[in-house]
């Protein structure tokens, strides 16, 4: 039943035979990789180290040109959209990183009406209101005046998924959103992501925790280390064969029943 | 005021557990005790509060800015009423004044005087766009070698025995190559390091300091070699109005343009991608304010020569006072600029028998405070 309401749902990523090779790189990162995301849908994206997930997120972000294959965006080729374009409709969430400038919360955030505005244009009040809206509900507008290089990396994590937010976008691509953070953070960021799609944001997200596509359901993607990608649903294509492979570890799949759900372990330690 | 007090008193959001809580209550406490205003500042405090009603203007960031500016401009309008009137040579400029008194003051005093505010100015402003847009607070002017090049491009021009507008032109040219040169070579090395790009920077200046050097060799010893040299050295002594003139115009038209897209210096300075993520054509825009502040560069030494440290210290003295962001940050740097190089030439003007060059007293000011600098950001260093 779902499944049958998802088909009459909005496409907003469609990847065709998408292929990447970094100049001069030894080997292909992304071979004919091909993926639909819809309004509303989560794609986890799980992939060894160096495997091409962030490859993958930056190519659908318009940061790289795929060499072979197409990107769509709501229906128009990313190759030929402009950056403000894209912005306008995909708002990026990097990995935690630190910026030179120890920029205040509530500036930093408000960035994120970049895309909205003209070159002579700066952020007003509407945006600013936006901005604060957008601080109160994630329940984080306390750290508005605070110096971003101050707060914790779980906060920094916050600020830049509120930025995401007040970008007003239809996706949002999170690169690896819970490392850097503590056990209680991962879980907060999850579900903030979680809450996300039932607003009807698109997302996909990379991770090298495969416990955490398993928690966020919905599409799961896993990219070898020859740039050939399997996907599906979360609960069918996360096989202990599959996991195994890719993290050449052995890895088990355990149902737990107190919590309806499997967990993934590594037994042999 | 009380409102803000009571939105941090309310819940602290879902993120913290309750010792963390504890210890952001507190730290936030003391913020909200540093934030009172202290004795000395119940005028700045006053001030800030009267702007509100005046300006409608309901944000304390904004509002702290805009007064802070104006502040920082009267400052400015002030030392220069009074720099006017100052010197070997005493002038009072609001009583009487005979005709030598007149012509002293607007052939001499006030083209010095307009020069030091508007070199100040323009020194402070590219440093501070320069750090912005290569997301470098370790950067400026002359640290990128773009001083050194504008100097090289103007000495070519005096070698050439071209007129004022081609050394003006040849010196932007200059300054151009030497910044394009420091950006290719943590490029073509692959580091995108705050150090790699000093070191880039000290690579080009060096370079192009030798470049000064053969051409002051093969100068004409009788008039060429004095001029190059005065270029070189820095100084205010022999500004003319024809000569501020010609390069004013180039140099306002730049910084305006600066100005008016402050904000997007903020968004530069956080890289590349997140950049373009938020929409920016990177390229497109960051060349635009590096052919700005490479104008703005090269119109100051036009006028003064190289001085030193103005592009580097009054950036981050202006950060430290306003803040970050770029909207408040760069007008704040052309006026602080402005008063700190009028002061600093003033000084020049009065200390000792003959006049001082006035790249000793900036530097004595400004390595100190570079060295602090290096200091306080020793963790973010690497």
């Amino acid at each position: 039943m779902t499944e049958q309401m998802n088909t009459d749902e909005k496409i907003i990523y469609e990847a065709k035979d998408v292929s990447f090779t970094y100049p001069k790189g030894r080997r292909q990162i992304l071979d004919s990789v091909s993926l639909v995301l819809k309004k509303g849908e989560i794609l986890s994206v799980l992939g060894a180290n160096g495997a091409g997930k962030t490859t993958l997120l930056n190519c659908m972000a318009g940061l790289l040109k795929p060499d072979h294959g197409s990107i769509e965006l709501c229906g128009r080729n990313t190759k030929e959209m402009t950056a403000k374009e894209i912005a306008g409709k995909t708002a990026y969430v990097p990995q935690l990183h630190t910026p030179a400038f120890d920029y205040k919360v509530g500036d930093f955030v408000l960035m994120g009406r970049a895309p909205k505005k003209g070159t002579f244009e700066s952020p007003g009040e509407e945006d600013k209101k936006i901005a604060s809206k957008v601080l109160k509900e994630m329940g984080i507008e306390h750290l508005s005046d605070r110096s971003y290089i101050e707060i914790s990396g779980g906060e920094r994590q916050q600020a830049l998924i509120a930025r995401a937010m007040v970008q007003e976008p239809e996706v949002i691509l999170f690169d690896e959103p819970t490392a850097h953070l503590d056990f209680g953070n991962q879980h907060r960021v999850l579900d903030m992501i979680r809450k996300m799609t039932s607003e009807g944001f698109a997302i996909v997200i990379t991770t090298h925790n495969p416990d955490h596509a398993l928690m966020l359901g919905g599409k799961t993607a896993i990219i070898d280390s020859k740039g050939k990608m399997t996907q599906g649903k979360a609960s069918e294509i996360l096989t202990e064969e599959r996991l195994s492979g890719i993290y050449d570890t052995d890895i088990r799949l355990i149902y737990i029943e107190e919590i309806d759900r499997k967990v993934c372990v590594m037994p042999d330690f | 005021m009380k409102k803000q007090f009571f939105l941090w008193k309310a819940d602290t959001g879902w993120l913290f557990d309750k010792e963390e809580d504890l210890g952001i209550k507190k730290k936030r406490e003391t913020q909200e005790k540093r934030r009172e205003p202290a004795d000395g500042g119940l005028f700045y405090y006053y001030a800030i509060q009267n702007f509100y009603f005046v300006y409608n203007v309901n944000d304390m960031d904004t509002r702290k800015g805009l007064v802070t500016n104006i502040i920082f401009f009267a400052v400015l309008l002030c030392l220069m009423a009074l720099c006017l009137g100052v010197g070997k040579y005493s002038l009072n400029i609001f009583g009487e004044m005979s005709d030598m008194d007149i012509n002293m003051l607007l052939g001499v005093r006030l083209p010095r005087v307009l020069a030091a505010v508007f070199v100040g100015a323009a020194l402070s402003l590219a440093g501070a766009v320069y750090q912005g847009v290569f997301k470098n607070p370790l950067v400026s002017p002359e640290f990128l070698g773009i001083s050194t090049g504008a100097c090289v491009g103007a000495a070519v021009a005096i070698l050439m025995s071209f007129s004022a507008i081609f050394i003006q032109a040849f010196a932007f040219l200059g300054g151009i190559s030497a910044v394009t040169l420091t950006l290719l070579i943590p490029k073509a090395l692959k580091s995108s390091s705050n150090i790699m790009l000093v070191l880039a920077g000290i690579i080009v200046g060096g370079a192009m300091s030798s470049v000064l050097g053969f051409i002051k060799y093969i100068a004409d010893p009788e008039t060429q070699l004095a001029s190059i040299t005065y270029w070189q050295m820095g100084s205010f002594a022999y500004v003319d109005m024809n000569s501020l003139l010609y390069v004013l115009p180039f140099a306002i038209a730049a910084a305006f343009l600066i100005l008016a897209m402050s904000w997007w210096v903020d968004i530069l300075s956080l890289g590349e991608n997140e950049a373009q993520m938020l929409g920016v054509s990177v390229g497109v825009m960051r060349g635009v304010f590096i052919v700005c502040a490479t104008v703005l560069t090269a119109s100051a030494v036009c006028i003064a020569g190289t001085i030193g440290w103005v592009g580097l210290v009054i950036p981050h003295l202006c950060r430290m006072i306003v803040g970050p962001a770029n909207r408040v940050l760069l007008p704040s740097a052309c006026f602080l600029g402005g008063i700190f190089l009028l002061t600093v030439d003033t000084a020049t003007r009065l200390i000792g028998p003959a006049e001082m060059p006035i790249s000793i007293l900036t530097g004595i000011i400004g390595a100190p405070f570079y060295a602090w600098l290096l200091y306080r950001q020793r963790s973010r260093l690497r």
